[in-house]
């Protein structure tokens, strides 16, 4: 005999073609695992036909009990042995009566390791579809757009307002902290270079193209990336999983005059604002460098700024903040609307809009630098 | 062969039937500065099936976050295991509430994890067993409310009525002293809500826990609650105590009386006023 006929909390005997089990003392599934995993070996003896039960002596019991039995249930069902409950307590009866017979493990597509050919496919039938949705998002707004300012668009001027604030005003503490840092810190940069070659009075120059060019619309479209951008792909991700989009589809509400539109709008028309609003704070940051660690006056560096800055670079900085604008506002909506219903998903959307917000609005950067640079500007 | 008395079975219970679990005594609670309930007492007897009953916004769920700790009520006490729960530190009320399951409405189920892992994480918190045992303990739960298929299935990918049997199951995954259920039968269909109904009674019988659960749902109140409080919105506190099938039949309270047989009081009976209701 090298199985074991006892364990904690139960005893088996075997009278001729039965085996008995004794049930005793405490059975909780907090202090003891053990027990649950004893039954393929009980069982596993020859010549049994019936298992009994004595619970006479069984203390508390819970669920580790329920486990135990269960499984011994299962054995014995295929084992064709009879599993006589009725020594069990009513209580473990009912419960067990509940319990659904085993089923079979459910059955999961294994995954399978993809090559990289089907991996570069896949990534790329992605990206191809993200194209499409975001392109017609933009083709989307062209189109309402033209409609909105004809008043025949579903929005909500309220709304709008409410969009407006949010991406202007209520953005205006971190666009000035970040863009007076970043004026302060590329004149501080910029300036020791100069100094080497005695011409320190130039980073009046380089902090005027740069800020007016690069820094304010790239860093302040950063900032309202990770701000705004993001904050849009969240509410409306969250509204997917609370079904409110699928409300107002039913009720022929038309989801993007009602809650894209004025996202979109609201961030293109306040991006140049801020664009303009970070510029001066850049400027002025460098100037602060410029007069206090390079004894270079104010009124030169005013003068140096104005034969520096020329129109065609504030254009160009105003137009690339509405490009910026406009790509933050419908990749956030795009994540948004592309979301599943769940609290991940509001998650995973919110930084999906941030990355590809700030991914793309690089990109738009050196698209138009290189096209600027194309047509001699 | 006889059974013995268990801890956690229907017998042992059954050896105490007036012994309570848990006793509010002069109970005031609310959200920020609203007072929504006060002077709420009423004790929940060991193995019964207790409802909180209630018109819309009488605080029914708002008593119910009160039980659970979840708010700080303004006054009164809370009884349980010979503690007043209110005025312990949060490790205690932590300790504690580990003897309790909570089944919220819709399920409240982590997102991020399967329904299999929504069970096995209290287990997996609170417990010392080994994966094994936490598979087996999960597996057992899962099967006892009924769930055969989704079990790795993510919440968003699962019914409503499914939802509802693994927030059971994870509520019963700790084998709680006693069950929270709040408005189980919401989003259920007739049918569903029997089923759903006659799993808490088997439960409950199996399991020997008590069982508190908020509704206004009739047929699940006179189907298998045996006890119970009424709360008032507009006096702001419990107007009526006992069985709901027992205050149907003989409470005189007008808003009891109302509320139970689903008839509006005289003085509510308005005109119809908008077009809609003019046909």
């Amino acid at each position: 005999m090298t199985e074991p006929l006892t364990g904690r909390g139960w005893l088996a005997r075997i009278d001729g073609t039965n085996m008995v089990l004794f049930l005793s003392g405490e059975w909780t599934a907090r202090d003891d695992v053990s027990r649950m995993q004893v039954t393929d070996s009980l069982v596993q003896r020859s010549n049994i036909q019936a298992l009994r039960f004595d619970s006479s002596n069984l203390g508390h019991w819970d669920s580790s009990l329920l486990v135990f039995l269960s499984s011994l249930r299962e054995v014995s069902r295929r084992r064709r042995i009879v599993f006589d409950q009725t020594g069990l307590p009513p209580a473990a009866r009912r419960l067990l009566a509940l319990l659904l017979p085993a089923a079979p493990p459910e059955s999961v597509v294994p995954l399978r390791n993809a090559g990289i050919a089907e991996r570069v496919g896949m990534r790329a039938f992605g990206l191809w579809s993200d194209l499409i949705g975001i392109t017609t998002l933009i083709g989307e707004t062209i189109l309402r757009t033209g409609a909105a300012v004809r008043g025949r668009a579903r929005t909500r001027i309220v709304d709008l307002l409410a969009y407006l604030e949010d991406a202007g005003i209520a953005a205006l503490p971190m666009v000035a902290l970040v863009n007076l840092l970043v004026g302060g810190i590329v004149a501080f940069v910029g300036g020791i270079q100069l100094r080497r070659l005695g011409a320190e009075i130039y980073v009046a120059d380089l902090i005027g193209v740069t800020e007016v060019r690069e820094m304010a619309p790239l860093m302040t479209a950063i900032v309202m990336s990770g701000r705004t951008g993001s904050a849009y792909a969240a509410e409306i991700a969250a509204m997917q999983g609370s079904e409110e989009i699928d409300a107002l589809q039913a009720i022929g509400i038309p989801v993007f005059d009602y809650l894209i539109l004025p996202r979109v709008s609201a961030l293109t028309t306040m991006m140049p604002l801020l664009c303009m609003y970070a510029g001066a704070l850049g400027l002025f940051g460098g100037l602060a460098v410029a007069v206090t660690m390079m004894n270079i006056s104010a009124a030169s560096f005013v003068v140096q700024l104005r034969g520096a800055v020329a129109g065609n670079d504030i254009l160009l900085g105003l137009a690339k903040s509405i490009a910026f604008g406009s790509w933050i506002a419908i990749a956030g909506c795009r994540l948004g609307l592309k979301a599943g219903r769940s609290a991940t998903d509001v998650g995973h959307a919110a930084t999906a809009a941030a990355v590809s917000g700030i991914v793309g609005v690089i990109a738009l950067d050196a698209l138009f630098d290189v096209c600027a640079n194309a047509f001699g500007l | 062969m006889t059974s013995a008395p268990t801890r956690l079975g229907y017998e042992a219970m059954s050896q105490h039937p007036g012994d309570p679990i848990l006793k509010v005594h002069e109970l005031a609670f609310g959200y920020g500065a609203k007072l929504v309930q006060r002077a709420v007492s009423f004790d929940v007897k060991r193995g019964s099936i207790f409802a909180i009953m209630g018109a819309s916004g009488s605080g029914k769920s708002t008593l119910l976050k009160t039980l659970l700790g979840l708010l700080r009520p303004r006054a009164g006490e809370i009884i349980f295991g010979g503690e007043n729960y209110c005025s312990l530190d949060d490790d205690r009320r932590a300790q504690i509430g580990r003897r309790f399951g909570v089944l919220f409405q819709g399920g409240a189920l982590w997102s991020s994890l399967t329904a299999a892992e929504n069970v096995a994480l209290p287990l997996q918190m609170f417990t010392q067993l080994d994966r094994a045992s936490i598979d087996a303990l999960v597996q057992l739960k899962l099967s006892l409310v009924g769930l055969d298929t989704g079990r790795a299935s993510m919440p968003s990918d699962l019914s409503g009525g499914m939802r509802h049997r693994v927030g059971l199951a994870r509520a019963l995954s700790l084998d709680p002293e006693i069950l929270f259920l709040d408005e189980p039968s919401a989003g259920l269909d007739p049918i569903s809500a029997k089923h759903f109904d006659d799993l808490v009674k088997e439960l409950r019988r199996g399991f020997g826990m008590t069982v508190v659960m908020v509704s206004h749902d009739l047929p699940s109140l006179f189907g298998i609650c045996d006890d119970g409080v009424f709360l008032d919105a507009e006096s702001k506190t419990a107007i009526a105590h006992g069985a709901p099938s027992v205050l149907r039949d003989t409470c005189m309270h007008p808003t009891v009386h109302a509320f139970m047989s689903r008839q509006p009081p005289p003085d509510h009976l308005e005109e119809p006023r908008s077009s809609y209701a003019k046909g």
